[in-house]
């Protein structure tokens, strides 16, 4: 290591210093309202600092000027949690099935791609229309999950494609040559084996749904959700709340990753101590 | 295929297991756009739509001089920030994978690359106002420094926000793929290449920026679908100022001109799709990822 930090060069300092000026342009205008939304009841959407409070939070479950924001978090949560169980049940079995040729796996791999590249506000309009033709009624937790599920359900796909390409098939191939039935198998060598990468489908399955709004504008009907009352908020509030409101979400977001990484990291380890073990 | 499982369940299980991906896509995504295709050949007087069969909605949008420029200025942003993003993404993922060489650093590095991507697109572009707005940081940084006595009013609210935020939204669509495909060249080749005699740079043209075009071209299809499909970030960002072509068509939705909408959502699929095919036509993705 030390041999190897003696051979840097100008041009890696030229590139690290690159790379920081993106991280801060990545993470500094996040940190900016952060620190913005803790600003006094006086101050402003812009610095200076009038003081420092929490003022603005409370502002945003007191006031009844944001519209209904807790049913509308309540809305998103539940449609995260949805997404998440769908999204990773779905995924891990369409997953096994392109292990395999079948016939229609090229539209059903190719209709997925199409969901991902066409304009989310075009498949909100498609499913709404074909809702009201039908002669049903938009709701959240059918339309609208079902818009959501238009956008995680591709992602999911493609994490589940990376995660079978490390997985040795041979394992279930020897739980079967030892008599397991194939639910046998799939309980407790395919699905153990997957659990990381399943945790990843999972992650990408609630904070996909979580901050979808295009998709959701015209599905979800008459009750919004959280990301759809946050932009209407960007127009009509001109005041801190706006960045509290972010500080919130983010922060619930960032603790939904954080989760996410622990437990996989928490498996690897495990394992790790567990090859270690064995040999 | 172990001679324990019976053939004829094992032939119809990959159907069972893909049918709930298959149905789900079906009725959200292919339906859906099928409606959208069936919607724009019908009519509407601002209440209702008719089923009938008409041209007329596609006639309205390509003899509207306003639909080229919306076109062009949807392209303009488009390439632009196609631009911003390679030229960002290549650099962060060549510094990753050929500088950092730790892997646990560069794991950790890249993932910091990515986390934003798991939070909310209308947070991070409402955290560009504290710092563009006339009162904000930018501006008073420059007074500051004494480089203007007049704030900028181009910050913020002008095509040159927008842009800026669909590089702070999207830069990270294209360093993931890039540094996947920079990941997988094999150093000893571009030790050969400085063994034969090549320069930094013609290892950089010759032998890595070749072999990154898979990324590349992937990030390119991700960033321009991205910036094409937009219509949130042009409203805002631009102050309504500016429009793009699912901005306007944002609008006749609100004023429930869905068979225009439609007209118009169709005719920007299809040039999409033309420019993700030009863009597989330069680089054979299947191909390379098959690799």
């Amino acid at each position: 290591m030390a041999q190897s930090s003696t051979r840097r060069g100008a041009d890696f300092y030229l590139l690290a210093g690159f790379f920081a000026l993106f991280v801060i342009f990545l993470y500094g205008p996040m940190l900016m309202i952060f620190i913005l939304s803790f600003q006094g009841p006086t101050g402003g959407l812009t610095f200076p600092m009038r003081g420092v409070s929490t003022h603005w939070f409370q502002d945003l479950w007191s006031s009844s000027r944001y519209g209904d924001l807790g049913g509308a978090f309540r809305r998103s949560l539940g449609l995260g949690v949805l997404s998440l169980a769908v999204t990773a049940v779905v995924c891990l079995f369409a997953g096994l099935a392109f292990r395999r040729r079948f016939w229609g796996a090229g539209p059903i791999f190719y209709l997925s791609i199409i969901s991902l590249v066409v304009p989310g506000i075009l498949l909100g309009l498609g499913i709404s229309q074909l809702f009201q033709l039908m002669g049903f009624r938009l709701s959240w937790w059918l339309s609208g999950l079902g818009a959501h599920l238009s956008w995680t359900l591709p992602f999911g796909l493609l994490i589940m494609f990376a995660v079978l390409n490390r997985f040795d098939g041979s394992w279930e191939e020897a739980a079967r040559d030892a008599g397991a039935r194939s639910w046998q198998v799939l309980r407790l060598v395919t699905v153990p084996i997957l659990f990381p990468g399943l945790i990843a489908v999972a992650l990408f399955g609630f904070t996909l749904s979580y901050d979808e709004m295009p998709r959701s504008l015209l599905t979800v009907g008459g009750k919004n959700t959280l990301p759809i009352e946050i932009s209407n908020m960007t127009t009509n509030v001109t005041t801190p709340a706006l960045y509290a409101i972010g500080t919130v979400t983010s922060l619930i977001s960032f603790l939904v990753i954080a989760a996410a990484f622990l437990a996989i990291a928490i498996i690897q380890k495990r394992r790790a101590r567990a090859r270690r073990g064995a040999d | 295929m172990s001679s324990r499982s019976s053939g004829g369940v094992s032939r119809l299980s990959p159907y069972l297991q893909v049918a709930p991906l298959a149905l789900i896509m079906l009725a959200m995504v292919g339906i859906p756009i099928g409606t959208v295709i069936l919607l724009s050949f019908w009519e509407s007087d601002g209440i209702a739509v008719f089923p009938t069969f008409t041209w007329q909605n596609y006639a309205e949008v390509l003899t509207s001089p306003l639909t080229l420029t919306l076109f062009l200025n949807t392209l303009k942003y488009a390439l632009i920030t196609l631009a911003a993003t390679i030229l960002i993404g290549f650099t962060c993922s060549y510094f990753l994978v050929f500088h950092v060489r730790n892997l646990k650093w560069q794991i950790g590095l890249f993932l910091l690359c990515t986390i934003p991507f798991w939070t909310s697109n209308v947070i991070r572009m409402v955290s560009w106002i504290p710092f563009l707005g006339r009162e904000g940081l930018f501006n008073q940084l420059l007074i500051g420094a004494g480089v203007i006595d007049q704030p900028l009013d181009v910050l913020l609210y002008s095509d040159f926000a927008v842009v800026l935020t669909y590089i702070h939204l999207f830069t990270l669509f294209m360093i993931v793929p890039i540094f996947n495909s920079m990941s997988k060249i094999n150093p000893s080749l571009i030790e050969a290449a400085r063994d034969a005699g090549a320069s930094p740079w013609q290892i950089l043209t010759g032998v890595i920026i070749p072999l990154s075009k898979t990324g590349i071209a992937l990030g390119a299809i991700f960033v321009v679908t991205l910036v094409m499909g937009d219509f949130f970030v042009v409203r805002v960002m631009s102050g309504g100022q500016s429009a793009s072509v699912v901005s306007a068509m944002k609008n006749n939705i609100d004023q429930l001109f869905y068979p225009v909408a439609s007209a118009m959502a169709v005719l920007l699929v299809v040039v999409v799709l033309m420019m993700v095919a030009a863009i597989l036509r330069v680089v054979d993705i299947r191909s390379e990822l098959a690799r």
